[in-house]
């Protein structure tokens, strides 16, 4: 019982997968104009995200290694297929709203970083809490972001006009730029908190030297999602040094930290 | 296809991919490569070429399989499966291929190479050509103009951050939030664009 509330914590505050390890940052901008698309497409995405790492980590000692990643995309599709034709059917508003986002949840870092990361290494149980933490601390930050874009753009938040009269909307805020501006200064807050606090350990960092950690890290730690792990392909000069190896070392270093 | 229209028609698409709706600034796929490989315009450049060519060829390759395969045996509803793998897989084989055909180019663009699976604007400009009825050649146009609109992107915001490398920025913006407000500014200036067509 204390592990669910553990990975439920991790998820929503600790390692929160938008605000901390900022994961994911293609839908975080993309649809969140208001708060309610932001809430369907977080909601979306933990449905997916829960059912991935559950069905991951059941099959995990079935899975060889070496085809994983295939493996893991595989899964991951087929459950974004099944909820794309469930709000198809169900929920066609929102289905219109998030459009060509919806499909793209396949390629969303967050989902194939638990994958590898958490769910390939772990009980079922465990892995289910870690998606569900996971997924919904991506749902709060989505919803935060969307709510902050609507207010500022739209003077309402879920549709609920809360400004005084005299507010004038700033149309930009829910247009493409608005988005750049609202997670430039999130993130802004975020590190002067952080700074000023000191109280997130190092654990953070070492995480985001992961492949599955910061996306706009990916290019230097190598974050290739390979189709499969050719031998030949890690002996490239060219190719960042960083392996599977390495990655998994800090990651086991990270679970001894705890 | 010959007809003037016809042309006007693919010229409009061809700004509108590439420009007005800019696949970074204004549509929000492949940021991560946008955000994370835009330190120098040397590499934002050999990004750029790179994922012109892999996305050029997967709406290609996506757009024969929807029609050949997907459509004739009425399992559409496949498409994102069979989608990411067929783009996995054609990335491994471009890499393969250029490794032992053509080393200059491999040299040039391989480090490039396996980044770009991870990269969103591949699967969804196959997906935007299936979901907007585009032709296979159309939809080659447009993965080429959406790729074309990719390296402008990245290669501004490469030049915009070598310059700013020195400046004083406030301490808690230094990083991610600056480059975001960058990225920001730069999506304002693209909407100038929409008054092109």
């Amino acid at each position: 019982m204390n592990k669910v509330f553990e990975r439920l914590y991790n998820g929503l505050i600790k390692e929160n997968p938008t605000f901390v390890l900022a994961l994911g940052m293609c839908p975080t901008l993309a649809v969140t104009t208001s708060a309610m698309n932001g809430l369907g497409m977080g909601l979306t995405t933990t449905a997916v995200l829960v059912l991935s790492n559950l069905i991951i980590s059941l099959l995990r000692k079935v899975i060889p290694n070496r085809v994983r990643i295939p493996a893991f995309i595989v899964i991951v599709a087929s459950f974004v297929t099944m909820v794309q034709l469930l709000l198809q059917a169900y929920l066609p508003s929102l289905n219109d709203a998030l459009g060509v986002y919806i499909p793209l949840i396949v390629v969303n870092c967050i989902i194939l970083g638990r994958a590898e990361s958490y769910a390939y290494h772990n009980k079922p149980v465990a892995s289910f809490f870690d998606g569900l933490g996971m997924g919904l601390g991506f749902s709060v930050a989505l919803t935060i972001i969307g709510a902050l874009r609507e207010i500022l753009g739209t003077g309402a938040v879920f549709g609920f006009k809360i400004t005084p009269e005299g507010f004038v909307p700033i149309n930009i805020f829910v247009l493409a730029p608005g988005a750049f501006f609202v997670l430039a200064f999130v993130t802004a807050i975020m590190n002067a908190v952080k700074s000023k606090g000191k109280v997130r350990k190092t654990d953070n960092a070492a995480k985001a030297n992961t492949c599955a950690a910061d996306c706009s890290e990916c290019d230097k730690v190598g974050c290739e999602h390979r189709f499969y792990d050719a031998k030949e392909s890690t002996e490239n000069p060219n190719r960042p040094k960083k392996n599977i190896a390495d990655i998994k070392a800090t990651d086991t270093k990270i679970k001894e930290d705890k | 296809m010959a007809d003037m229209s016809s042309v006007k028609s693919l010229l409009i698409l061809l700004v509108g991919s590439s420009l007005v709706s800019n696949v970074v600034l204004s549509q929000f796929l492949g940021l991560c490569p946008f955000l994370g490989v835009s330190k120098k315009i040397k590499t934002a450049a050999g990004m750029g070429a790179a994922v012109i060519f892999v996305i050029t060829l997967a709406s290609a390759v996506a757009g024969v399989v929807y029609k050949f395969v997907l459509v004739p045996l009425e399992i559409t509803y496949l498409q994102t499966i069979v989608f990411i793998l067929v783009i996995a897989a054609l990335v491994q084989f471009v890499e393969m291929f250029l490794k032992k055909a053509m080393p200059a180019l491999y040299k040039a663009l391989g480090v490039y190479l396996p980044l770009i699976t991870t990269n969103c604007a591949v699967l969804g400009v196959a997906l935007t050509n299936v979901q907007k009825n585009y032709g296979i050649g159309t939809g080659i146009l447009n993965g080429f103009a959406t790729a074309v609109g990719f390296t402008i992107a990245i290669v501004i915001l490469a030049g915009i951050r070598e310059k700013m490398e020195y400046n004083d920025v406030p301490k808690p913006f230094k990083g991610m939030p600056i480059v975001l407000l960058t990225a920001g500014l730069m999506a304002i200036a693209f909407c100038g664009f929409s008054g092109l067509l």
